[in-house]
């Protein structure tokens, strides 16, 4: 196994997109790593590892085609690490408010003035169009105790947010 | 006593089905031994069960005494011919398995749980269990029945309250 590549893939979702791209790949000798694959907004998105002999440049050029074809915009990026470096969550952060400008930004910011470093980020606005909600999952790490980091975002609830952190523990059986 | 070997997938012993134990004699007490030594030895487990040694009887171990966060717990429990009579409630949690190594995921398990086991005595004795301990038995029963939690992994988008696992 050579270097690992990240092949980002967005477009219109429809029934073949992941057999597509990824018979081309096969056909091409490479191999597949960790990969998301998931439907936004009626787009299906791909972020995938991939390894093998070809170039990054290489790839591009072979695969745009295939990607043409089945509608999708394609980016290659060379990357460092590679397989087997899983960090276990030990926090979920639970976050859910009216939706406006900003959720984001200050939980996030809020946990990063921790330490807190995401793992696992899922978003979507929930609702209806008069009345969004906007919901989102976190899963990260942080070595302060649950108290401190329930302090740090204390302050967002009076603004309408609600933050919720609970410690997550993997159970090995 | 040292531990023993922990098959991991893809190895199909861990399909196997386990049989009831039927004697309660010394060689079940020297593997129940060493089957306590094999889960203290690896990657914290609040777990083990026999088949993950390639041993094919209805045995586990639980543990769930010694958790991050304390749970409620009944101490260190040898199941003999465990048996699940009735669940209540379900949620979704992490977990992994000492016979999938570097791998995670979530899965839907019963919140509140009543299990009837044999110690290693032969005694028959019932449990209600909650939380985090329900989730430690099922996942280890599981084995015995030659069902691993990645058989039964969801994921996180996926909504509990349309879903329904386990049926009263």
């Amino acid at each position: 196994m050579n270097n690992w590549y990240m092949l980002t893939l967005i477009g219109e979702d429809k029934p073949g997109i992941v057999a597509a791209v990824t018979q081309a790949l096969y056909e091409r000798g490479m191999n597949l790593g960790e990969a998301s694959m998931l439907r936004l907004g009626g787009n299906f998105t791909i972020m995938l590892m991939v390894s093998g002999d070809r170039t990054g440049d290489q790839l591009e050029q072979e695969l745009k085609p295939v990607a043409a074809e089945i509608g999708l915009c394609l980016h290659v990026d060379p990357m460092k690490g590679g397989l087997h470096q899983h960090i276990a969550p030990n926090l979920i952060v639970r976050v859910s408010g009216a939706d406006r400008a900003g959720i984001v930004a200050k939980v996030t910011s809020a946990l990063a003035d921790t330490g807190f470093n995401i793992l696992d980020l899922e978003s979507d606005v929930a609702g209806s169009k008069d009345k969004p909600v906007y919901i989102m999952q976190i899963a990260g790490v942080s070595d302060l105790p649950l108290e401190q980091l329930e302090e740090a975002v204390s302050g967002l609830r009076s603004e309408g947010i609600e933050v919720n952190i609970s410690p997550l523990e993997t159970l090995v059986g | 006593m040292s531990e023993l070997e922990i098959l991991t997938i893809p190895d199909e012993r861990l399909k196997q089905l386990s049989e009831q134990v039927v004697s309660f004699d010394e060689e079940l007490q020297q593997f129940v031994e060493a089957l306590e030594v094999t889960r203290q030895h690896g990657p914290a487990a609040v777990g083990i069960a026999a088949p993950q040694v390639g041993h094919f009887q209805r045995i586990a171990i639980v543990d769930c005494s010694n958790t991050r966060k304390p749970v409620p717990n009944h101490g260190n429990l040898v199941l003999i011919n465990p048996e699940i009579t009735h669940w209540e409630g379900y949620e979704m949690g992490r977990e992994g398995c000492l016979s999938v190594p570097d791998y995670t995921g979530n899965v839907i398990r019963a919140t509140h749980i009543k299990l009837k086991a044999q110690n290693p005595l032969g005694e028959t004795a019932e449990y209600e269990m909650e939380g985090y301990e329900a989730r430690a038995v099922q996942h280890e029963i599981d084995h015995l029945d030659g069902t691993l939690f990645i058989d039964r992994v969801v994921s996180r988008r996926t909504d509990l309250f349309k879903r329904k696992v386990y049926k009263k």
